[in-house]
Parts: C-alpha cells; structure tokens; sequence
C-alpha cells in the first residue's frame, strides 16, 4: 500500500517514520500528480495558515479534493484543514471534508502545550499536543475516537480522521495503524 | 490524567512543526501581518532589522515589550524574539510576555562574555547560533530546543551560513568516523557530555531542529541552504529590505518548498525587482558570528 504525506512543512519526515515503520510505502506530495496511485493522504502538523496558503497556490487544493475517495488522516494543524468550519479563521481556507468545527491555538500560545495520555479507540496512547486546535462541535456523522479531559482529540467521519495531538511525534504505531487500516 | 508542560519534546517539537518553512524578521505589526500573508511559519519581532542595527551601531538590546505584544496580537503563527547572550532577565521578561520562542542571538550586543542563558531552567524554549558542531552541541547541553547558523546577519550575503552549514555537517561526518576513544577527546575538548556527542552520531544529525539563518536574501539563498541540509529558513532583512517585500518574502516560501526543483525555483525569481543591497564579508567592522562561543 502507497500513503502520501503533503510535503509543504511540518512534521513530514515524522510521519515518514511512522508509516515506514509499519510497512508501507511512502510518498511524499509537493504537486498534484504526486497524490496519484495512493490508497491515503496524511495532513502533518504544521503552521495552517501556511499550510492552508501553499495548498491554494500549488494546485494541491483542488487536487486532494479532487482525491476525496481516498483515506485522509490530518494531525493538529491537518486537522484543522479538514475541518469544515473554522473558528477565527482569518487567513485559513479549509479543505471543508469533515463536519467539524475547530478553533485555533485554543489551548493558549507554546507555553500552554502539554504531554498527555489518552485512550484512543480503546487503548491509551501518549499525546503530545503542540499550541494545539480544539475540536468545539462534532456533527453527528462523526464518531468521536479520543478524548482529553472534556476536549475532543480525535474524530473519525468515514474514511477521514482528525486529530489535534502528534501521534507521528512518539513511538507508539496505534493510531498510524490504525489509519491505516483505515485506507486498505 | 496527569499533563505536562514545557518538556524537552514540547520545546523541541514546536521547531519541528515549523521545518520547510520561513521564520520572518518583523518589526512592526504592519510587516507581520506580511509575512504571514506570504506563508510565514512564525515570525521574529525586533525593533530593527540586522541591517539597521548594523548601520546605526551602539547596543542593540531586547525590543520594547508593547512592540512584541502588538505582534503577538495580530498573528496566528508563533512569535519569536531576541535576547542578549547571557542577558538572563531579557529571557525572563520575554517569557513572562509569553512568546512561543526566544532566540539568544549574536545579532543583539552580548551582555555576558562568559555564560549563555542557562536555557535548561526555562520553560519557554530558545534557538541559539552556531557555526560548528562544537558550539551547537553546547547551546544544545544548556538547553537550546532548535539551532540555526549565524551566518553573518544584516548582510545580505549568504556566504558565512553556506559556510557554517558546510562546517557543521563536516563535523558530523568527522564524529561518524571516530572511535570511542577519540569521541571521549570531542566531548571533552568541546566540554560537552559523551552521551550527547554518542546521540548525534547515532542520528547522523544534531538532536534538535537546524534552520540557517544570516544573509539569505533571494529564493536561490534559501533553496541553496534547504540543499545543503539545513531544516527551514530565517530570513532576517532580506525581506524588508528588498524592493518589493511581500513578492520576495512569498517567493522565498515557495522556494524552501520546492527547495530542489529549478524550473519552479527561476519561475519564483521572477520580476521580484531589486534583492537587498548585499554586504562583503572583509569590508565588515564588526563580524557578529565572532559574538558567543
């Protein structure tokens, strides 16, 4: 099985490692023809704003929309990109695929990042959450994977999945596992 | 459920969110709002660019605080800004502001010339310069989260970060060679600990995000640094000293994308009119890579 990653910054090589480590093959998109032949689309972290401005002028935009069959799996500001309302959203364009809203930096700025556990799909795994969106509203096509304290961390709505933490940031496969079971 | 905060991961890991991409120097919240327009993925606030600190000399100290709240104010990207080497309270009063990142830096007039900041005791994380692999594993030892090239800032030439990127990764190919004996000798003679140098070598890289930073002015500037390794771009007066600032910061975003692809990197460079006026390293009075050990 092929998964992209969407190679405009962030957390790339991250998850490059992650996916390798479970045995599939990985490639990496910085144009359109690139998504061709994959079964998956990760969204790493990043900055949105960035992420969400590359996307328009590269023609990646209308190409992962143009790709909506396939699995897509967006951590922290991915997530927010998959969303589809965005609160403050000033310079941001979503991709608008789940039925979700999100809220930018809601924890607070650097300082207010955290480590945590959380149980994902039934099973606890180490979340890193890096000046992190929160997840306010999960429309009801939504099945809500994880939690953290009263938040909403991760989201599944059929083949896309949102999360506002790092998985590709620790050593525990769970939830790029389970992505990928997501796309096969 | 127990949370931590301002762990090494978190520290580092906010640099790692920002790699491919362009940290922009800014020194209003007109100019931010530019560089986030253009695709910046954070941006640094200082009250002069290094061009300007370099022309008007005296002390260049830490920005006035209300200038760096503006700034945080207005954009959604993380906010960085410098302190003095060594100038412990700068550091506690930007933290105290809560930027996402302090940058102690060479471009600033040190304000000890024995220690750095003790980084390790912050919770906010810190970007320091080096020019080898010595000096970046010791800011890395006192607690440095990411690291970037000098380079020679307010320049306009890229010569001194190509070099100290070249030098850098010369140093890591030199460590993949040694024996036990001979990393023992390193680590002493660069005074830092052997479990550090062992994990540098086992990475075949520094432990921490590396950006170059210092003289890169033109989409070729950061492409040519993205190429020879290095993690993302700082972009100091290139930006705002150029004579079409958002054309060139835009330009020098896309560049560090798609860092190995020419065609896409001479349409970039097109039409963005005149590049900063550039500076020649011997005409230089005052080299500020030399500041910091």
């Amino acid at each position: 099985m092929k998964i992209a990653i969407l190679d405009i910054q962030g957390s790339v090589v991250e998850h490059l490692r992650a996916l390798e480590a479970c045995g599939v093959d990985v490639v990496r998109v910085k144009k359109p023809a690139d998504l061709e032949g994959c079964a998956g689309l990760v969204i790493p972290g990043g900055e949105s704003t960035t992420l969400s401005k590359l996307l328009s002028r590269f023609g990646l935009r209308d190409a992962i929309l143009a790709h909506k069959d396939l699995g897509i799996w967006g951590t922290c500001a991915g997530a927010i990109l998959l969303a589809k309302e965005i609160e403050d959203g000033e310079g941001v364009e979503s991709l608008g695929l789940m039925d979700i809203k999100v809220k930018r930096n809601a924890y607070g700025r650097q300082l207010d990042s955290f480590e945590a556990e959380v149980v994902f799909a039934g099973k606890k795994v180490p979340a890193v959450f890096i000046r992190a969106p929160k997840i306010s509203e999960v429309k009801r096509s939504c099945d809500i994977l994880a939690s953290s304290g009263d938040e909403v961390v991760a989201v599944r709505e059929g083949k896309y999945l949102a999360t506002t933490f790092h998985p590709e940031m620790t050593n525990d496969l769970t939830v790029v596992q389970y992505f990928i079971s997501m796309c096969a | 459920m127990s949370e931590e905060k301002n762990t090494p991961k978190l520290k580092k890991g906010l640099a790692q969110m920002l790699k491919g991409g362009v940290i922009m120097d800014v020194v209003n919240a007109e100019h931010a709002k530019i560089a986030e327009e253009a695709g910046a993925v954070a941006v640094m606030a200082l009250e002069r660019v290094p061009s300007d600190i370099r022309k008007d000399g005296g002390v260049a100290r830490m920005s006035d605080p209300k200038m760096i709240k503006e700034i945080m104010e207005v954009v959604s990207i993380p906010v960085m800004a410098k302190v003095r080497i060594g100038h412990v309270v700068e550091a506690q009063i930007l933290e105290s502001l809560g930027v996402d990142y302090i940058d102690e830096s060479e471009v600033l007039t040190p304000a000890d010339n024995k220690y750095h900041v003790d980084k390790s005791k912050f919770k906010v994380p810190f970007v320091c310069g080096s020019r080898n692999l010595g000096e970046a594993l010791r800011r890395i030892s006192e607690g440095a989260a990411m690291i970037r090239t000098k380079g020679e800032a307010g320049t306009g030439n890229v010569v001194e970060a190509v070099n100290h990127m070249r030098t850098l990764n010369e140093g890591i190919s030199a460590l993949k060679e040694m024996s036990e004996e001979e990393m023992a000798e390193f680590a002493r003679t660069e005074r830092v600990t052997i479990e550090l140098v062992k994990e540098t070598r086992d990475l075949g890289r520094l432990t921490v995000v590396n950006f170059a930073a210092g003289g890169i002015a033109t989409p070729a500037d950061a492409a040519l640094m993205m190429q020879l390794g290095c993690d993302g771009i700082f972009v100091g007066s290139g930006i705002f000293k150029s004579s079409n600032p958002p054309a060139t910061a835009k330009a020098i975003v896309e560049a560090t994308m798609h860092y190995e692809d020419a065609a896409m990197l001479a349409k970039l460079s097109e039409g963005l009119g005149s590049a900063m006026a550039g500076l020649e390293m011997d005409g230089l009075e005052q080299k500020y890579a030399e500041r910091g050990w």
